[in-house]
């Protein structure tokens, strides 16, 4: 009999499917607060998202061990969108619809923060976003802890043209192509004008992600140089920086005669690479674990008792700090207390008691959250690598900047509002 | 270091000299950069025996400040470079830190002063270093080390230095006549120099002699570009060919494109890893030569590997090629899944042993790294290998055979199964290796083989199979191709537009450059 | 055409889905009050439409791997264009209500353009862009399929360079001067027609027609396949040099079959960008591309309702697995690989049927 192949066939299936969703959609009712973390675990953005949900997951067992917030404890809900941009949007959709989370912490390339936008902004979530960026966005449901280009790009390139940077005249815009680094360079390329750096001085190359022959371009950054004293600027994201690094150390280009600064290099991804040909080369952030200082002791002891106990690959053995930790360090302490002093997880209260918030940072400055543009205000740091992998401070701004999300140096952001706009 | 104060002592005996006194000491330690700078080219120009002493301790970054003095550690103790006086460290004494700037004028008042060294090879090295930072002061030596110096051509390289000095000289003829010694030059720095100078010169005459040394450095310069870029694009060949070549030889053999050939790679590259490790805990002195001892370890790991997939999964889907490739996929997340679990998701870090760092400085532009130049002979010596296995031993004999015609082979007695099995051990172990030699120049994480694989399935199957020579043919003729059009149109277009040369070279001869001649139709 | 489009239970079967698709589903997630335990939310719903439009992939899969013999390792490309199409009308219909209140999408703000290249001229008509999501994977399938098959390019070398077509196109995508957003892709949709696209009526627009879609391509795939047409394919998949001694060519039936294929394709992936809300280039990476072959796989080839429950029950588990086991999915999906070429070659279908074979 057949026929009744297909017809099996289906209820099969039907069975085999509604069974699993149904899996999911199982609440567990408990008196605790859910916070999500929205972190790449698989994928080409493991490297450098893994330690921040272990971070949010330490920020978490800290609280608890304090009382909790609000009486109730912590309970994280981690997911794992595998770097996959439309997997973003349809876990933060299940972190807000079926977990019910009252806050998420989350996404580090801006293409996942821009997937996950529209859903947080539909479903009224929260969420905070650790990394440095390119700006040119302000969303109310969102709460910006990492650098915006005034807090560490503009400073950089300050530096590097001052005499004490080695006073570069021409410049190399080196990036991995995606938003970040086109919209750093654009306003960077403005900005040079600004300061009387003509176009054919400027030079801006972009490699896609996960390149790693870069032969072709060291060999044009040196003809390049031979021009005029050149820094390069390279917005390189992930794992191209490791042989983007040794190439230039093999081509024997000294950091004293052309100086790297990079935005997206830091403890961490310098632990792969032999640091010795790039000793001098440099980085600008808001945080360096280097930083001497008790707050920074105190965050570095607390991080590297967690990683041994939890044994954490890499980090039990060399524990490190960067900026995106601390940056989420920040944020989950400012989001606890923006809660207590809501009295309640509901996001649009949270949201208004979030303005103004401050927490004594490990980086040494009291950090505060700007009162209107969801932006913290930032010290920035420019650090020359060590042979050790660690970073030397050799200029800082005197005080915390205040972020300008809408950059001055692009056209038409004159008129917008420092503050998010009613949609 | 004593031969270098021995020299200095000699040379400033009748020299002006004076010696370091404390505040020297403090305003070339601390303080803004510039005025740290302007103090150190001070006391270059009247250098003693403390104050070397003093610029090479600052150089070790061995130099602390207490309390405002500047002392020098030797280990937990702190010496006073003006009296040699030696006492505890104190706990309180901060760190001397130099930053790019700084660093390069320590170096080229390093590199000033040993411009009077008895040894030639610290005398040229000196010159080499000076040559990308030149400032007034230190003219003087070098006119002086000019005069004293017997090598000729330390001489040649001395004066263009001074004629780099004397190029913004206000005398018109010095200018002309620095201008033109330049022209000699196929140094980057010298075209930067004649840059700045055209900018700034008024004189119509001068101008012309500087653009006339510019245009001949230009295009000394441009040789060294040239040869670069082909260099780079048979280093790519290298390892393309490395990358192929073991997925040539089971291709050929089996009709089996095997999708986890990069994760075969991964495996070689994460043994090197381990290896690594074993030598950084074991045998830290030897450990410059773990990359010797991780060869073997790759080849071993990753044939042993093949094998096993072999036998366990590939022989059964004999005669389903599509099948075997759908498999093969399955093995390769699976095994990158494993590496995930095992070490971990991050890139683990693997270090160039020291003979592998650097690069031959060739030209005045031409930098020749040396990891490269070995993976370049690398590549070479397995190809020699499998060459030799293939061509003169008994099994290379059988997988020929077996290639050529199964059945056939087969009645005359070769056990085909075992000769497969033999095949694609032999074709794991070699991606084993090409992991072990990408390991130097790139990333070692779980995602190491997906950069590679389409760019072997590329050589394979321009290169056609059943001969090595194609493989090597097509590896090249890639490699070099992709390097000159990354040079005109960006990486990105590059790649795509060789993709595109692939599958219309395909439609055209199908069976690829090397084809064996057989009844396909 | 003497078998009949399908057997009675068939019908039965496909009517029941149509029912079910089509009227229970929106009763259950928008009549239905949210608190109900038989409310369907809107999770699955999405999920659910999501596995559909794969379904129509791997539907066509079925028709050029399981009918013909072709192994196509790079449709997702053609999911993908379909996809882009669609995503381009999208961002126009954004219209002013970007982050830059410009006309232009902004992606091309940032990247400093003034006026929209030629390839977006097309793309503030919907009607246009139904074509062009036709159009455009159908050229690109038919210029590909026409050089490679009359170059009789077959087996894993066919495979292999579908690959490289994909990957091709996946880098050229990826660039930003290229046009499609680069990394990014499209995203931030607001409106669809002029009707705002983030509303639940809206969402089960969408989600009906995509069913009716899916069932729709299942009947015509039937009619191909019980066709004299499907009965070539089947001659050319099993014993190519023997039709060509029969007197047919089949360069042009396989053509004709793979242009249809990427065209079902293309149309999956217009259904599928306005309900994920994004489409960037990695959806045309090789591993995607494979997967799709192994929806087919597992459910069962030459079935025609296997690749579709193949599709459910495999992308079914990666919900489930990647949120319950994270590290195990890749373990799951490998061996799904290897087993399902080992030890069931005809699938879950296959599988069915030897029992009920047993069993009589």
């Amino acid at each position: 009999m057949n026929r009744r192949g297909p017809l099996k066939a289906i209820a099969i299936a039907a069975a085999i499917a509604t069974g699993a969703l149904t899996f999911t959609s199982q609440v567990l009712a408990a008196d605790t607060i859910k916070v999500g973390v929205l972190h790449s675990l698989s994928g080409t953005m493991a490297i450098s998202e893994t330690v921040l949900k272990d971070t949010v997951l330490m920020a978490i067992d800290e609280i608890n061990a304090k009382g909790g917030v609000l009486g109730k404890k912590l309970e994280p809900v981690v997911v794992d969108p595998a770097s996959n941009w439309p997997l973003f949007a349809e876990k933060t959709k299940q972190l807000l619809t079926q977990d019910k989370v009252a806050v998420i912490f989350g996404c580090w390339t801006s293409v996942s923060r821009k997937s996950v936008l529209p859903v947080v902004e539909e479903l009224n979530g929260l969420l905070f976003y650790p990394v440095q960026y390119e700006g040119e966005e302000l969303s109310k449901n969102v709460f910006y802890t990492g650098a915006a280009p005034n807090q560490q790009a503009i400073p950089a390139v300050d530096y590097l043209m001052s005499a004490d940077g080695g006073g570069a005249k021409r410049w190399v815009l080196l990036g991995t192509d995606y938003v970040y680094p086109r919209t750093t360079n654009k306003i960077l390329r403005a900005y040079l004008h600004s300061k009387g750096v003509k176009d054919t001085d400027i030079d801006e190359k972009y490699t896609p992600f996960g390149h790693s022959d870069y032969q072709t371009i060291v060999a044009d950054v040196k003809k390049f140089a031979a021009g005029g004293k050149t820094a390069v600027v390279s917005t390189i994201n992930g794992d191209s920086n490791v042989p983007f690094y040794k190439e230039l150390g093999n081509a024997g280009l000294k950091a004293k005669d052309v100086p790297v600064v990079a935005f997206s290099v830091g403890e961490e991804e310098l632990r792969g690479v032999d640091t010795k040909p790039l000793v001098g080369h440099l980085a600008a952030w808001n945080y360096f674990m280097s930083i001497k200082n008790p707050d920074n002791t105190a965050f570095i002891k607390k991080w590297s008792d967690y990683a041994k106990a939890k044994g954490i690959a890499g980090h039990k053995d060399k524990p490190l700090t960067n900026d995106p930790m601390e940056a989420t360090y920040i944020g989950i302490n400012m989001w606890k207390q923006a809660v207590e002093k809501a009295k309640s997880t509901d996001v649009d209260k949270v949201i208004a008691a979030m303005a103004g918030q401050t927490f004594k940072a490990p980086s040494g400055i009291t950090s505060k959250m700007d009162e209107k543009n969801h932006h913290l205000h930032k010290s920035v740091f420019i650090g020359e690598v060590k042979a050790d992998g660690q970073f030397n401070v050799v200029w800082k701004t005197p005080g915390p900047v205040k972020a300008k999300p809408w950059s001055p140096f692009i056209e038409g952001n004159a008129s917008k509002p420092d503050e998010p706009v009613k949609k | 270091m004593l031969r270098l104060l021995r020299c200095i002592a000699l040379t400033f005996a009748a020299a002006h000299v004076h010696a370091l006194t404390a505040d020297e000491a403090k305003s070339i330690a601390s303080g803004e950069g510039a005025t740290r700078i302007e103090a150190l080219r001070a006391s270059v120009a009247h250098a003693d025996e403390n104050t070397v002493r003093f610029i090479q301790a600052l150089s070790d970054d061995n130099v602390k400040l207490v309390d405002g003095k500047a002392l020098i550690a030797r280990g937990d103790r702190a010496v006073d470079p003006v009296s040699g006086s030696e006492s505890a460290m104190p706990a309180s004494a901060e760190d001397v830190t130099n930053n790019n700037r700084m660093r390069g004028e320590i170096e080229s008042a390093l590199a000033a002063l040993q411009l009077l060294s008895p040894d030639e090879a610290l005398r040229r090295a000196a010159v080499k270093t000076l040559q990308g930072n030149l400032d007034e002061a230190k003219l003087p030596l070098i006119d002086k080390a000019l005069s004293l110096e017997p090598v000729a051509d330390i001489r040649d390289s001395l004066a263009l230095l001074q004629a780099a000095a004397l190029l913004s000289s206000s005398d018109r003829n010095k200018r002309i006549h620095a201008a033109n010694l330049l022209a000699q030059s196929s140094q980057a720095a010298t075209k930067t120099l004649l840059l700045e100078r055209l900018r700034d010169e008024s004189d119509a005459q001068v101008k012309s002699v500087l653009q006339r040394s510019l245009s001949q450095v230009e295009s000394r310069l441009a040789w060294g570009d040239r040869l670069g870029a082909i260099f780079s694009g048979i280093s790519l060949a290298s390892i393309l060919l490395l990358v192929a070549l073991g997925l040539a030889i089971t291709y050929g053999l089996m009709g089996v494109i095997n999708m986890a050939h990069g994760e075969l790679m991964m495996i070689g590259a994460y043994a090197t890893y381990v290896v690594q490790g074993v030598f950084q805990k074991f045998f830290p002195g030897a450990f410059d030569w773990y990359l010797l001892a991780s060869v073997p370890v790759a080849f071993m790991a990753s044939a042993l590997v093949g094998a096993a997939l072999e036998r366990s999964v590939i022989r059964f889907l004999y005669g389903r090629p599509l099948e075997t490739l759908l498999a093969t996929w399955g093995i390769s997340l699976m095994l990158m899944q494993l590496v995930r679990t095992l070490f971990g998701a991050q890139n683990v870090g693997v270090e160039n042993p020291r003979w592998m760092s650097g690069g031959v400085q060739l030209m005045g532009n031409l930098s020749l790294p040396y990891n490269r130049l070995v993976i370049v002979g690398f590549a070479c010596a397995v190809l020699l290998g499998v060459w030799f296995l293939i061509e003169r031993t008994r099994l290379g004999l059988f997988v020929r055979g077996v290639t050529q015609n199964r059945p056939i082979a087969a009645c005359m007695g070769v056990n085909t199964a075992r000769v497969d099995t033999y095949a694609f051990a032999l074709g794991s172990g070699i991606a084993g290796l090409a992991g072990c030699a990408l390991s130097q120049v790139g990333n070692v994480g779980p995602d190491l083989g997906q950069g590679y694989i389409v760019d072997s399935f590329m050589v394979v199957v321009l290169g056609g199979v059943g001969q090595l020579a194609g493989t090597v043919y097509a590896a090249l003729g890639l490699g070099v191709l992709n390097k000159f059009l990354e040079g005109w149109t960006g990486a990105v277009l590059a790649k795509i537009a060789v993709l595109v040369f692939i599958i219309i070279f395909i439609q055209k001869r199908p069976q690829g450059i090397f084809a064996m001649k057989g009844r396909e139709i | 055409m003497n078998t009949p489009l399908l057997s009675r239970t068939g019908w039965g079967a496909w009517l029941g889905a149509l029912v079910l698709l089509c009227a229970l589903v929106p009763v259950l997630n928008l009549l239905v009050p949210a608190d109900s335990a038989l409310h369907l939310s809107d999770f699955v719903v999405a999920l659910v439409a999501k596995i559909m439009c794969y379904a129509i992939c791997a539907l066509a899969m079925d028709l050029i791997w399981g009918y013909t013999g072709i192994l196509s390792l790079g449709h997702g490309v053609f999911f993908a264009l379909g996809g882009y199409a669609m995503g381009m009308y999208l961002m126009r219909q954004i219209g002013l209500d970007g982050n830059y209140k410009s006309p232009l999408p902004d992606f091309m703000v940032f990247l400093d353009w003034k006026a929209l290249p030629w390839h977006w001229v097309l793309s503030d008509s919907f009607v246009a862009t139904c074509v062009l999501v036709l159009a455009v994977p159908g050229v690109v399938a038919f210029v590909f399929g026409f050089f490679a098959f009359r170059s009789r390019i077959k087996g894993v070398y066919f495979s292999i360079i579908t690959q490289a077509m994909t990957f091709a196109a996946m880098l050229l995508f990826f660039r930003n001067e290229t046009g499609f957003g680069g990394n990014n892709g499209f995203t931030d949709f607001k409106r669809l027609l002029d009707i705002p696209i983030a509303t639940p009526s809206m969402r089960m627009t969408l989600f009906v027609i995509t069913a009716l879609t899916l069932l729709l391509f299942f009947l015509l795939a039937r009619w191909l396949v019980a066709s004299k047409f499907g009965r070539v394919l089947q001659a050319v998949r099993d014993a190519e040099s023997r039709v060509m001694f029969s007197g047919y060519n089949p360069v042009g039936y396989k053509l004709t079959i793979w242009t249809i294929s990427a065209m079902m394709c293309g149309v999956a992936g217009a259904l599928y960008v306005p309900q994920v809300g994004i489409i960037n280039p990695s959806e045309m990476s090789p591993a995607n591309s494979i997967e799709i072959a192994i929806w087919t796989a597992v459910g069962g080839r030459a079935s025609l309702i296997g690749p579709i429950i193949g599709a459910f029950l495999v992308n079914g588990a990666k919900s489930w697995l990647t949120v319950t086991y994270p590290e195990f999915w890749l373990y799951f999906l490998g061996a799904l690989f290897i087993g399902v070429t080992l030890y069931l070659p005809d699938g879950v279908v296959g599988l069915v049927k030897k029992r009920k074979g047993s069993k009589a």
